[in-house]
């Protein structure tokens, strides 16, 4: 039974986890054509990317945007989620759903009005654009993952500072803070994800100027799947392990989702 | 049943002003990244101008365009099917997974979580480049056939809906995961202790505890993916190799290629239209969960 649902798991997980190894692999070819297994073993397609200066000032847009998409998001996302769960006002239960509807509206479709309404200001193709897209899309996970950690934040203990002469400032920043901020790092951290990772809305918004990651990749891959790609994949996954090692280390990852 | 509020509820009045500061960083990034545009993408929609932007007459010829074009109508098809076999199969993987991952006591538990979400990691273009080097002609499934002898011919995997429909269940899978991870709260081990010592085996205490414990965590999780899938065009397009036609590839064709911006905002509210209506289903579906 054990033995069963371990090889089940192990072979979820093996799927999951197919491109990344594949890719890994693959970046080792030096080929100019994609084709499986590799023909040689060479550190060719490595070389190629460190010297690509498009994905090179591409990456460093990404990791800038990123950055400030995911520091604004929480900010913004905090003070939304104080208002929605500690305070009873008109218009709460609109603003509730407001909040969430980003959400639930394709990113496509967003990206449309994103565009449409960009264009006639100028900030197509500029890092207040894209910046300001970014926000539209990832504010609705921020506000989602605080509030619940807020939510499950037990009242009791704030009134128990209160109670023992703390000042309601003193209250929220000793206590209620310190109790909410894995839900503050997830959504840092889920922010930046997000915007990353993001190209559909990016691939309305930016051309040649702002071009991210993302869409500097699905620009290559239109036209050539050559190894090159792998490569850069695979530094990008270093990365990302890199980042996954020291969310752990410094909170536990456990407690960030 | 019924669910636990864990917060207590609020005090009445508290300062005014300070409930204004906390409001008003949001509510103007959501006029301008959600309202505005949502109400510019309407606007233009009905605009009788190429570049719809600056705003010029009203028509009702894109929407006609839409609905008489049987084209169109393959595409919405098209869309709906694609949204529904990822959800669905995105989530009948990652549940596994995700159960998993909240009941364990392993100490691997924060080494696993991490592999289960590590794709997220890396952006879905790069992971759809690992698909196509999977499900290619010359890829790791047709490579090995053909090595061991038992095909001549490549399978035809990919540029088509079924290469689009296996990368996307696994470009989505993590978002599943995670969704139904949060939404798993209510599961306690206590409860399902209490069963297996009334009696229940294990499949009862699964089918009668488990299951509807996490099926908030499913619902939820179903839906973000549907939302995921049928606003995707950068999977269906390098994967589909241009042969599969979904709103999102025909929005971004009308928008970046042809720069029809009036009929790319029609289509836009077309797949909205489409999109609602499976929120309203979610919706009605939790409320009779929690009656």
């Amino acid at each position: 039974m054990r033995t069963l649902r371990n090889l089940g798991l192990t072979l979820l997980y093996l799927f999951l986890l197919a491109p990344i190894i594949v890719v890994f692999i693959v970046s080792f070819d030096t080929r100019q054509y994609l084709a499986f297994p590799p023909a040689s073993f060479s550190f060719g397609s490595y070389a190629k990317v460190f010297a690509n200066e498009a994905f090179l000032s591409a990456f460093g847009r990404s990791v800038v945007i990123g950055l400030v998409v995911g520091l604004v998001a929480v900010s913004i996302g905090m003070l939304l989620s104080m208002a929605l769960v500690r305070y009873r006002f008109r218009g709460r239960e609109g603003l509730n759903f407001l909040v969430l509807a980003p959400f639930l509206v394709p990113s496509i479709v967003l990206a449309v009005g994103l565009m449409l309404v960009l264009s006639p200001v100028g900030l197509l193709d500029t890092y207040a654009g894209i910046t300001l897209a970014h926000l539209g899309i990832t504010i609705p996970y921020t506000v989602r993952t605080i509030t619940m950690s807020l939510m499950a934040v037990d009242r009791r203990v704030e009134e128990a500072a209160r109670v023992h002469g703390a000042s309601a400032f003193t209250a929220f920043r000793r206590v209620t803070l310190p109790l909410v901020r894995p839900g503050l790092i997830a959504g840092g951290v889920i922010a930046f994800l997000i915007s990353f990772d993001e190209a559909v809305i990016s691939l309305f918004i930016v051309s040649v100027r702002t071009s991210t990651l993302p869409t500097e990749i699905y620009r290559y891959l239109e036209y050539s799947t050559d190894p090159q790609i792998a490569a850069l994949s695979v530094v990008l996954i270093l990365i990302s392990i890199a980042v996954v090692v020291l969310v752990e280390r410094l909170i536990g990852l456990r407690r960030a989702i | 049943m019924s669910t636990p509020t864990l917060s207590s509820t609020p005090p009445k009045r508290r300062h005014r002003g300070l409930l204004l500061v906390l409001l008003a960083p949001g509510l103007l990034a959501l006029l301008a990244t959600f309202i505005l545009p949502m109400a510019w993408l309407f606007r233009a929609s009905f605009s009788d101008s190429v570049m719809a932007a600056f705003g010029g007459g009203w028509t009702l010829t894109h929407y006609l365009a839409a609905v008489t074009d049987p084209f169109y109508w393959r595409v919405a098809l098209n869309t709906l099917t694609l949204g529904v076999a990822v959800s669905f199969f995105a989530v009948l993987l990652g549940y596994p997974i995700a159960l998993f991952l909240a009941r364990t006591q392993s100490r691997w538990r924060g080494v696993l979580t991490a592999l289960a979400v590590a794709p997220l990691l890396t952006s879905a273009v790069v992971r759809t480049y690992g698909w196509m080097v999977i499900l290619g002609d010359r890829g790791v499934v047709n490579g090995s056939l053909q090595a061991l002898s038992l095909i001549d011919t490549p399978l035809r995997l990919s540029n088509n809906s079924f290469g689009a429909t296996v990368a996307l269940v696994e470009i989505l899978m993590p978002y599943a995961i995670l969704a139904m991870l949060a939404g798993f709260g209510r599961l306690s081990t206590q409860l399902e202790e209490a069963a297996a010592m009334l009696g229940a085996n294990r499949l009862r205490v699964f089918w009668r505890i488990i299951l509807p414990l996490s099926l908030p965590g499913i619902l939820t999780g179903a839906l973000l993916v549907f939302v995921m899938a049928i606003s995707s065009f950068v999977t269906p397009r390098l994967m589909g190799g241009g042969r599969v036609f979904v709103l999102g590839t025909e929005v971004f064709n009308e928008a970046t290629v042809t720069l029809n911006w009036p009929l790319a905002a029609a289509l836009s509210i077309v797949l909205l239209v489409l999109f609602s209506s499976v929120i309203v289903i979610y919706q009605r579906a939790l409320r009779r969960l929690e009656e």
